[in-house]
């Protein structure tokens, strides 16, 4: 009798690469979903550039590296950093805005370290964080909710033709920023920007992000460490330093929560599995100095948000947080645990 | 100490050694003021001057120097020609003295002119260091111009503006818009831009050593060495 030489364990692992990468991808829905809602077709045809190329370089550099094209560009990775992208910048980018920040997402974050799993910085926020530097115009107004039309869209993009003008605006990060005379009531009523909760549009789009992120974290993607530790930091950092509603406020921490690309950094950047730190202990330390950090750069620093520079200095330090903070192996008592420099 | 030859000395200081992309020396002005294309001439330029003449004049005076006080000699030696050269600069092109600023009286403290007059004109004649000293300058030059001329292609989506401060009134039109209505990339002007370009051209340079290390590699076995094997498709090692 020929018994199946089957041996425990018997649960296939489904986590692959892909498998991830795609779950990640559902979870970003909400969010992209509720950018349509309030954008019209204005990010989807965002998406659409980014992804085009975004699998279009990986495959020229995949080519070029001499790896396997088609195994690569399966995992779906590039297109997880393209909508990453396309999600987080301003939905009226001119078309060569997103196709510098997703080119320098692959080529700069991604392939010039070794591709995916060798990149010591999280590729989407270096495209971002390049954009940012390069075209400050371009990537510190965001547009009002404004439902906007498919050829509308495609020629605005294009510069075929432009949006009327007042069609965007300071966000309300910046404008409490720039804020010196009115008290924040005075702002919320006066200053389109400024919606219930949060920035006007943006807290939705925070909010979807939210769900997409608890998604995430119910199929165990990744765990409570990171989002907990950045979304803790910065909440406790805004309670500590919110000095009520004059016209010097720095913002509630509600505000703070559901402004800008907070949920987006909480739960899709910040828990990178490859650039951020490793131990659940370091990725708590983490979270935390991305949350610390955010809440520093939106309120001194000089830029009205600050996740995406954030995430990087954070990655930087990623490293020596993993040095820090290695769990206790088994067998050995807590006090080897830490060890000494140098020694 | 053998002497080398001009032609092992030129092929060190523009390819083989090159202080900008292989020693990695003097990255402060390299990256500082390789903005511009105008910008990195001038420096450049003031460099080969500084460096051809500093090793002249340490190659003068080795026989004299004291091996226990020969950095501080030789790096008054060389404060005193960049300070002539900052001179003429303000003589002559005063606007680019100007733009250049800090980096001209910095050339003092450059690592490749220090590290060329030490570990080189120290120990050999006048011409040979002279002649070191004009390749490794070139060497250092060439890479900063091409630096200068990238980030102000990316940046500005020209090449040449400004060269009027340099080349007199009659170049004031050399500057060539390659892009119409360029927005600008901010990214190649600022420092990280320097970073970026300059890790691409070394990583060139590696590229070309490689290729031409591999076509070497396999034009000579089938040549030199033939195989004891019978049928031979590729290269044996």
């Amino acid at each position: 009798m020929a018994l199946p030489r089957i041996t425990s364990p018997h649960a296939t692992g489904s986590n692959r690469t892909r498998r991830i990468m795609q779950q990640v991808l559902v979870a970003t829905l909400p969010g992209l979903l509720t950018l349509t809602w309030l954008y019209g077709f204005a990010p989807l045809i965002n998406l659409l550039l980014a992804s085009a190329t975004a699998l279009g370089l990986e495959a020229a550099v995949l080519h070029l590296r001499q790896r396997p094209v088609g195994f690569f560009l399966n995992d779906c990775s590039a297109l997880v950093t393209a909508m990453l992208l396309a999600l987080a910048l301003p939905p009226q980018s001119p078309w060569w805005l997103t196709l510098t920040a997703c080119g320098f997402a692959i080529l700069f974050g991604k392939h010039v370290y070794g591709g995916l799993g060798q990149n010591p910085f999280n590729p989407a926020m270096v495209g971002y964080v390049v954009a940012l530097v390069s075209f400050p115009v371009e990537m510190t107004a965001w547009p009002v909710p404004h439902v906007v039309g498919l050829t509308e869209g495609i020629q605005h993009i294009f510069g075929i033709a432009s949006l009327p003008d007042g069609w965007s605006q300071a966000t309300a990060l910046d404008a409490l920023k720039t804020n010196r005379s009115l008290t924040m009531d005075e702002l919320r009523v006066q200053n389109p920007a400024f919606g219930h909760l949060g920035s006007r549009g943006a807290e939705w789009v925070n909010l979807a992000f939210l769900a997409g992120g608890l998604f995430m974290l119910r199929r165990r993607l990744f765990g409570w460490h990171a989002p907990a530790g950045m979304l803790g930091a910065l909440f406790v950092m805004s309670l500590l330093f919110w000095n009520g509603s004059d016209s010097d406020s720095n913002g509630s921490p509600l505000f703070h929560l559901l402004s800008g690309a907070t949920m987006l950094g909480a739960f899709f950047i910040v828990t990178d599995p490859v650039s951020g730190a490793t131990s659940n202990q370091g990725r708590l330390i983490f979270g935390i100095g991305v949350g610390i950090l955010v809440y520093v750069i939106r309120t001194w620093g000089g830029y009205p948000d600050g996740v995406a520079f954030a995430v990087l200095l954070m990655n930087l330090a990623a490293p020596t947080i993993d040095y820090f903070s290695r769990p206790r192996t088994y067998g050995h008592r807590k006090a080897e645990r830490s060890f000494k420099v140098g020694g | 100490m053998s002497n080398p030859s001009y032609r092992e000395l030129s092929a060190n200081g523009l390819w083989k050694n090159n202080p900008a992309l292989v020693q990695l020396l003097g990255l402060c002005p390299l990256l500082g003021v390789s903005n511009s294309t105008v910008n990195a001439l001038g420096l450049g330029l003031a460099t080969i001057l500084v460096l051809g003449s500093s090793s002249m004049a340490v190659s003068l005076v080795r026989g004299v120097v004291n091996t226990a006080v020969r950095l501080p000699v030789f790096v008054m030696i060389i404060a005193a020609l960049t300070t002539c050269i900052e001179l003429l600069m303000q003589a002559f092109t005063y606007e680019l003295y100007q733009i250049l600023g800090i980096f001209i009286p910095l050339i003092t403290t450059n690592c490749v002119i220090l590290g060329r007059a030490d570990g080189f004109a120290a120990r050999h004649s006048l011409l040979l260091a002279g002649f070191d000293g004009l390749m490794m300058g070139l060497g250092f030059a060439v890479v900063l111009v091409m630096l200068g001329g990238v980030r102000e292609m990316f940046g500005t989506g020209g090449l040449f503006a400004n060269m009027h401060l340099l080349f007199g009134p009659a170049a004031t039109d050399w500057h060539i818009a390659l892009i119409d209505d360029y927005k600008g990339f901010l990214l190649a002007i600022l420092p990280p831009g320097a970073f970026i370009v300059l890790g691409l051209l070394i990583a060139a340079k590696n590229r070309i050593d490689e290729h031409r290390a591999e076509r070497s590699r396999t034009f000579q076995p089938q040549t030199s060495s033939p195989s004891r094997r019978v049928r031979v498709t590729g290269v044996i090692e």
